[in-house]
């Protein structure tokens, strides 16, 4: 175990023959969240201001940002699976009923499958923009035909907190960490791109409180995903945030820490 | 030496300023450009080209293919293949080659090949290639699996061609409950494979540990030759001696009457704004995980357009290094000579003409090589021992180490008459 910065501590933990690497701060009940698929930065707003309230924990997906590959892995659901095992890993997640899971775009999809696969498990459970519907109307954007920086800056409303965040010309190591990544993507989830057809069937029996935030201004992934989302998932609501794109909690931290906040916290003794 | 005929079949008939507009002529330029009666014409008259060039004296046709993309036309090099193993007599038909991970079913084109094989009555040379990067998007094929599906493809097509079926295939890309093709190939074991590249050591490497040649494709001669170094190290360490008979070269290579003329064509060569020059696409081009982790931040740098294309140079450069060669007869021989005695391949394809260069160019330039450069090339070839693997009789591979049987022999084997078709 070691210390990276402030509170933050990181340690990998050994799950289906990988070193799944796992960092986390704070106090309070466990709260697992869930990266996109472009990987992400060590420390955001969003992570310290949920580290006020709860152990904040934020592994790196398997094979993401330098984190070890599993070369066996195939799909989205092989992940949800590994982070099922991870939790029983850790002794202050081992209690599955207290755990709430956040799940960010590609995150948001691999913890919709976590609760198709213990669906009466989680205390609660945000899914931001996720991943893993079929859009009736529109699609899902294609990284594939985008260069790495066009599609981070695509999933921002605001471009000045790209720069604020990335710089405005990010640097060359930032830029492999994103192609690791994408190809990481890519053997997990190449065809379909990013949604699995039988998700929405299994979404019925999922019996944890669910709130499914949307970026008004999504333009990776459709709000109408959202709406099904919110229709499939018998105890969810949508709330949308206005001036935020994909990564609602790089466009707006505050706003989603709050949202989350509220609702995680919402009957608690 | 084994001499052949190479043309990227590039269809010139569309609006390049719409091309230059888009910014891009590939995968996503769209096929509203594509012109099918300019596509018509300039199909049948690549097949009189390449009919000229067996009545000259090439020794091959080397056939390839690409996708969405005007710089090459062939969207399926066996269909050219089935064509000519019925409408040619002598060359061999080379294919360089089928993209392997595109195929979803490698049994298929185990049975494709084998049918090319017999109707040219053995002279079918199997190329296999992983496909460009851009090719893998255009057929939705994962590139991050691209090597892993080559490698598994290839080796569910040799089992095909020469273990008796049925068997059962559970790879890890591909499953077979019956792998039992009634169509295998006349040659025996079976038709020869080589293996074309422009970059990757991966590829060198995985075709020296077979055995099997490598062609570079238009590389300049000091890269070349570090190819070859490669190759020979690794042929070394599997118990072989590397040499003329395991390398092969593709030539930018146009002649015609005048000196003018030829650079004037030669320029041309320029014009293939697809995969390795001018407007690739470089994000298209590069889906992580189809190029080597070695040159991971090159190519990073490159999608994102802070470095130009490592696999492109400038016109003059090429001509300089000969990547491109143009002129008469007279004065592209010492050039060629120049690059057989400095990097010594047995196996020499000529990429004679390329874009707008009209048919009448391209036919005066094939009769000029098979005139006038390829008897010259072939006293040469002589006087440096650059024996192809034909005339050497060289193994087909590592796993069939014995010397290859002709195919004629074993046509010949079979059917005590010769079967001529007229």
């Amino acid at each position: 175990m070691s210390t990276i910065a402030g509170s933050w501590v990181s340690e990998t933990i050994p799950i289906a023959g990988v070193a799944v690497r796992v960092t986390r701060a704070g106090v309070g009940p466990p709260l697992l969240v869930l990266h996109h698929d472009i990987g992400t930065l060590e420390r955001l707003p969003f992570y310290e201001a949920l580290a006020r309230r709860f152990t904040v924990l934020v592994p790196s997906h398997p094979g993401y940002d330098g984190s070890q590959r599993p070369d066996w892995m195939r799909n989205v659901r092989d992940v949800a699976a590994v982070y099922q095992w991870l939790l029983g890993e850790i002794a202050v997640t081992r209690d599955a009923g207290a755990v709430s899971v956040v799940g960010l775009g590609f995150g948001g999809w691999i913890a919709a499958e976590m609760a198709t696969q213990a669906p009466r498990a989680f205390r609660r459970l945000v899914l931001v923009g996720a991943m893993g519907f079929k859009p009736d109307r529109g699609e899902i954007a294609d990284q594939a035909l985008v260069s790495y920086i066009d599609y981070v800056r695509l999933g921002f409303a605001d471009q000045r907190a790209f720069d604020r965040l990335f710089g405005a010309e990010p640097t060359t190591s930032q830029l492999e960490h994103w192609d690791l990544n994408r190809e990481m993507t890519f053997r997990i989830a190449w065809k379909p791109y990013m949604y699995n057809p039988t998700l929405p069937h299994l979404l019925g029996g999922v019996a944890t409180p669910t709130v499914v935030v949307w970026g008004r201004d999504d333009r990776i992934v459709p709000l109408e995903c959202g709406e099904r989302f919110a229709k499939a998932l018998p105890r969810a609501r949508l709330e949308v945030v206005e001036g935020a794109g994909h990564f609602v909690e790089m466009d707006k931290p505050d706003e989603l820490a709050q949202l989350v906040t509220d609702f995680v916290s919402q009957g608690e003794a | 030496m084994h001499l052949m005929y190479f043309t990227e079949q590039p269809m010139s008939a569309y609006p390049e300023d719409e091309g230059r507009a888009f910014g891009a002529t590939a995968l996503m330029f769209s096929n509203r450009y594509f012109d099918p009666a300019a596509g018509s014409r300039l199909y049948n008259e690549y097949l009189e080209h390449y009919r000229l060039a067996e009545a000259v004296g090439f020794d091959g046709i080397m056939l390839n293919e690409h996708h969405n993309a005007p710089f090459c036309m062939q969207a399926k090099c066996n269909i050219f293949a089935s064509i000519l193993a019925a409408t040619t007599k002598r060359v061999k038909i080379v294919l360089l080659g089928n993209p392997l991970p595109l195929a979803e079913n490698p049994v298929r084109l185990a049975e494709e090949l084998a049918m090319i094989d017999m109707v040219s009555r053995g002279r079918l040379v199997s190329g296999f290639v992983r496909g460009g990067g851009q090719e893998q998007l255009a057929t939705g094929v994962n590139p991050a699996f691209n090597r892993e599906r080559f490698e598994e493809a290839h080796e569910l097509i040799v089992k095909a061609w020469t273990q008796p079926g049925p068997f059962r295939w559970e790879g890890t890309h591909y499953q077979h409950r019956v792998v039992n093709p009634w169509a295998v190939p006349l040659q025996k074991p079976h038709p020869r494979v080589w293996i074309p590249g422009v970059l990757s050591k991966e590829t060198i490497v995985w075709a020296a540990k077979k055995r099997y040649p490598y062609i570079a494709l238009s590389t300049a001669i000091e890269a070349t030759k570090k190819i070859w170094e490669l190759y020979d190290q690794v042929a070394a360490e599997t118990g072989y001696a590397g040499g003329p008979e395991y390398r092969g070269y593709l030539q930018r290579c146009h002649v015609a009457e005048t000196e003018e003329k030829a650079m004037e064509n030669a320029r041309q060569f320029m014009w293939m704004q697809g995969e390795f020059t001018g407007l690739a696409h470089p994000v298209w081009s590069t889906p992580s995980g189809y190029f080597s982790p070695s040159i991971r931040s090159a190519f990073v740098e490159y999608a994102v357009g802070r470095r130009s294309n490592p696999r492109g140079s400038a016109f003059e450069d090429q001509i300089k290094s000969q990547m491109i060669v143009a002129g008469t007869p007279k004065t592209v021989i010492p050039k060629l000579r120049r690059l057989l005695e400095e990097t010594r391949p047995s196996i020499l394809g000529f990429w004679a003409a390329d874009g707008f260069v009209s048919s009448a160019d391209t036919k005066t330039c094939i009769r000029l090589l098979g005139e006038e450069v390829l008897p010259a090339l072939r006293e040469i070839g002589k006087e440096l021992g650059l024996w192809s693997p034909f005339e050497a009789n060289a193994p087909v591979s590592m796993a069939f180490p014995e010397p290859a049987v002709p195919a004629h022999e074993r046509a010949a084997a079979h059917h005590p008459t010769p079967l001529e078709v007229s």
